[in-house]
């Protein structure tokens, strides 16, 4: 009998080697996937069982954090004020995950980057709680509050940069949501949560206008086409007449391209035109510079791509293939062109910065929870727009456009403050209220420290009162002002 | 000279080795004892208050169970008691630690350690009262009658949680009858393979390299799979007709030594289970679970099967360290029966899982040597029955919870909640350390015989 026990042994032992090598491959082959799953609670648990690291403006938190009880989760975030700072720190839900630098930053707030093993492995040795990372931002606190108080009750939103490095000052959309409403997962949480979404909200207070909305840039964008027109020396004095006719018939249509009101546009300079917004002088300039040297440029200062800052923003549109109508009118910032107000400040901001266009970034450095800095934004820099003498020129233009044209409303007393307005008709046949737009700059001795890009969408406003000079540019000012510490 | 002198050397016995199983013992008793200290400063802080009390309890039970087989079973194998303790210690550990989850609802660790001493004290009955394993078999057909009983018994009861193994006994409690019928109905199958198995082995025909056993011999093997079937079928429980159907072909194997059984046995078991793993609804599930252990409910929650995959893959290689797992998300009842071995993969990890699986490999290997020791063949079918059932059950029950196999509801020996399971466990060890004794005992010495000393002239020193 003992052959067959011996078989039977060995069966035995195969039942046992096979059960070893199934958990072999379960916990170990199959242990990263399956811990890090979506649907594994863990995740969520460990991401709330230490307290959140900080996102720091200012040298402020701008976040804290609280326990919670009667849930798995033992901390849940809190905003130092929510709403204002929402479109830089997005949310951290305990039910809701995580969104923007919140969620780009995700695993270094909590504790989990591998930058940060050696810190863990130091507090599991000391005994020392686990604690997450503080995220430094570039923002600029009053910057940030000018421009969503000047924002206030309508609908829009500020993007503000450091044109010299590209460090992001001001990042504003209203309406707003309080993220620490929904951090936590209580009913409240839920039903916060549901009342902000945009299927019950029709204003959609989550979505982040200054980086994840494009509008159509309206006349800002003939900056653009300024910028393309002085490149590629299809103009060189900005003093010059133009040669263009007024109204000015779209290439290869029997349409006629107008100006609004009566404004001397026949034969216009470029300063000229600039100052009074010109459609037929800058549609002219895009249709005879053609869909490519215009596609070009557009890219230069960053169109048809997304900016990653580190949170992604939404990439601006310029048509890449267009009939020479097409381009005269997305020359003037309508047809298919759509810009967010990020990559508006950024056209500002290479104007300024002598036609060197850096890098947005928002995030300056991590920090360990030991203080000791991880890692640390270098400004870079992204593209050359302009030639140093071509920005000038086009600083010059748009300095007239402050102090004589459509913009007067930014001016600050004894500062050189550049700008454009716009205005941008939109919806079926140009049925809905106007995009108020205004993008500007200010120059110091030391070069520009900001240029600012606003939009203000506001279905409320009187049609005819709606012009980038009258709502946007009081805000403009306002956070140039607070970033020049006036 | 000294080839003349051999009646005067006494015979020194064969090392009986009780003081290892002591030793052994104390190591089954500290580390459950650590464990449990372990646990109490991780949920809590502080080390348990029950702490001591746990441990001389345990310590108490191992202690009195050693000296009763130290008395009543001296020779039998030193491996089977320790391991039986550790296994039982750490599952009150782990059920104790699972209690700490106020959502697993009411505590059941001090059940399971009065289920426990139930064990021991049973454990101590068959070694006491069980003096020779051969008795046993004059009992051949009661055991069939008595565990083809316990095997319907359940149908009559209704259902819980989709499975009709239980008997609800009014102010008792329920009983899981297969766990008993497991030892029962093996003492049947030694007992009815030990008279036919001649039969079997010899009246057949040779059919293409098979031996073709006689039709009258298959009828019992017919009438098994059916019974498996009907278990199946009636009571929803995949996992004991596999176990029943698994150890009696295996038995069937060790009596005839003849391969065709086995043969037959898969081709029976297949068809089965092709059968009704495309008919029951229940099955169908669980085969759908296996398939795609991830896949949301249809209400979009986790499953279970996938709640306790993650605890698995969350454990990683060390664990998260008792107490600091979550493997609570399984949710329910079954944390502490069915998937009690997620916990282990949780908390201890790969290291804690395979080194528990070990000790399982190691039990079922020294019942298996048990049966290859043993001299009469009643004992090596009743040896290699139990330790295949303890085997099969292990392999379905890890191979389930793992996801190696369609899940079944079965509970792992000695580690999982459940009173008939602990219980009858204990007595199929003792039943094992019996037939060990008997296997491992020393030859008598042969009597002393009178006629050599009287012949006996020169005495050498």
């Amino acid at each position: 009998m003992n052959k067959p026990l011996r078989r039977v042994a060995v069966f035995c032992g195969l039942l046992v080697l096979a059960l070893l090598a199934r958990v072999n491959y379960v916990q170990f082959v199959q242990a990263d996937q399956l811990s890090s799953d979506i649907h594994n609670r863990r995740v969520a648990i460990n991401q709330y069982a230490q307290p959140r690291g900080d996102i720091i403006v200012d040298g402020k938190a701008i976040t804290g954090h609280t326990t919670t009880t009667g849930s798995d989760f033992k901390y849940k975030r809190t905003y130092v004020n929510g709403p204002m700072w929402a479109p830089l720190t997005g949310f951290a839900s305990q039910a809701f995950g995580t969104n923007m630098l919140e969620g780009v930053e995700d695993k270094f707030l909590t504790g989990n980057d591998d930058r940060l093993f050696f810190n863990r492995t130091i507090d599991l040795l000391t005994g020392k709680e686990k604690k997450g990372g503080n995220v430094v931002t570039t923002l600029n606190a009053k910057a940030q509050e000018a421009a969503f108080k000047g924002l206030g009750d309508k609908k829009g939103a500020v993007a503000a940069i450091d044109p010299r490095t590209g460090a992001i000052l001001a990042l504003a959309s209203t309406p707003s949501y309080d993220p620490g409403s929904f951090a936590g997962n209580s009913k409240t949480d839920s039903k916060n949560w549901t009342a902000v979404d945009k299927t019950n909200d029709t204003d959609d207070p989550t979505l982040n206008r200054a980086l994840r909305q494009t509008y159509p840039p309206g006349s800002t964008f003939k900056l653009v086409t300024a910028a393309a027109a002085l490149e590629n020396g299809q103009d060189t004095d900005i003093d010059a007449n133009t040669k263009t006719p007024n109204p000015y018939p779209l290439p290869g249509t029997r349409t006629n391209l107008v100006n609004e009101g009566h404004i001397p546009c026949k034969d216009a300079s470029l300063r000229v035109a600039l100052r009074y917004s010109c459609n037929t002088v800058f549609g002219k300039l895009g249709a005879d510079l053609g869909q490519q040297k215009m596609l070009d440029e557009a890219e230069k200062f960053g169109f048809n791509s997304e900016q990653f800052i580190p949170v992604r923003a939404a990439a601006s549109n310029f048509d890449k293939k267009m009939s020479p109508d097409q381009v005269a009118l997305s020359s003037i910032g309508q047809f298919d062109t759509a810009a967010t107000p990020l990559q508006m400040a950024m056209v500002a901001g290479a104007i300024a910065n002598n036609g060197t266009l850096m890098k947005p970034y928002e995030v300056d450095k991590l920090v360990a929870p030991n203080l000791s800095t991880i890692a640390q934004t270098n400004p870079s820099e992204m593209s050359k727009p302009l030639t140093p003498e071509n920005a000038q020129k086009l600083q010059s233009m748009m300095e007239t456009v402050v102090n004589q044209g459509t913009g007067t409303n930014a001016q600050i007393p004894g500062v050189r403050v550049g700008g454009k307005t716009g205005t941008a008709q939109h919806g079926v046949g140009n049925d809905k209220a106007p995009y108020a737009w205004f993008v500007s700059y200010a120059m110091t001795d030391q070069g520009s420290p900001v240029a600012v890009a606003v939009v203000v969408e506001d279905g409320s406003a009187n049609r005819d009162d709606i012009t980038g000079g009258g709502l946007a540019a009081p805000i403009a000012k306002k956070v140039m002002e607070a970033v020049l510490n006036k | 000279m000294s080839s003349s002198n051999t009646t005067t050397i006494t015979s020194i016995g064969a090392p009986n080795r009780r003081n290892t199983e002591l030793a052994l013992l104390v190591f089954a008793v500290a580390i459950p004892v650590f464990a449990y200290a372990n646990v109490g400063l991780a949920k809590h802080g502080s080390v348990p208050a029950g702490l001591l009390g746990y441990g001389l309890g345990l310590g108490l039970l191992a202690g009195i169970a050693h000296l009763l087989v130290r008395k009543f079973a001296p020779y039998s194998d030193p491996l089977m008691l320790p391991i039986a303790t550790l296994l039982n210690g750490l599952g009150l550990v782990l059920i104790w630690r699972l209690d700490q989850e106020p959502v697993l609802g009411a505590a059941m660790a001090p059940k399971q350690l009065m289920w426990s001493t139930l064990g021991v004290a049973l454990f101590v009955c068959v070694l006491v009262f069980l003096k020779d394993h051969r008795i046993l078999q004059r009992y051949t057909y009661i055991s069939m009658f008595v565990a083809l009983v316990l095997l319907v018994l359940p149908v009559f009861f209704p259902a819980v949680y989709g499975a009709r193994i239980w008997v609800t006994l009014p102010g008792i409690g329920s009983l899981q009858p297969a766990e008993f019928a497991k030892i029962i109905i093996t003492v049947f199958f030694a007992g009815y393979l030990m008279v036919k198995r001649d039969a079997l082995a010899l009246a057949s025909r040779r059919f293409m390299g098979l031996y073709l056993p006689r039709g009258r011999d298959l009828g019992p093997i017919l009438a098994i799979w059916a019974m498996s079937l009907l278990i199946l079928v009636f009571e929803t429980d995949l996992g004991t007709s596999l176990l029943f159907f698994g150890l009696f072909v295996i038995m069937l194997y060790v009596a005839t030594e003849r391969t065709s059984w086995i043969v037959f046995g898969l081709l029976l078991s297949g068809a089965g289970a092709a059968v009704v793993g495309s008919s029951e609804p229940h099955v169908k599930v669980r085969v759908q679970d296996w398939l795609h252990p991830l896949q949301l409910a249809s209400n979009g929650g986790v499953t279970e099967t996938a709640q306790s995959m993650y605890a698995f893959g969350s454990g990683g290689l060390f664990g998260s360290g008792l107490g600091q797992g979550y493997s609570r998300l399984i949710g329910g009842i079954a944390p502490k029966s069915d998937y009690i071995l997620a916990t282990v993969g949780e908390e201890l990890g790969l290291a804690g899982l395979m080194a528990i699986l070990l000790l399982y490999a190691l039990l079922i290997e020294r019942g298996i040597r048990t049966a290859l020791a043993a001299r009469d063949p009643f004992g090596k079918l009743l040896a290699i029955g139990l330790s295949g059932a303890f085997a099969l059950q292990v392999f379905v029950v890890a191979g389930g919870v793992t996801g190696l196999i369609p899940l079944t509801g079965m509970t792992m020996p000695f580690l999982a909640q459940g009173g008939s399971s602990v219980i009858a466990n204990w007595a199929l060890v003792a039943i094992l350390l019996r037939i060990s004794d008997t296997a491992r005992r020393p030859a008598p010495s042969p009597a002393p015989s009178p006629d050599a000393e009287a012949t006996q002239v020169v005495r050498s020193q």
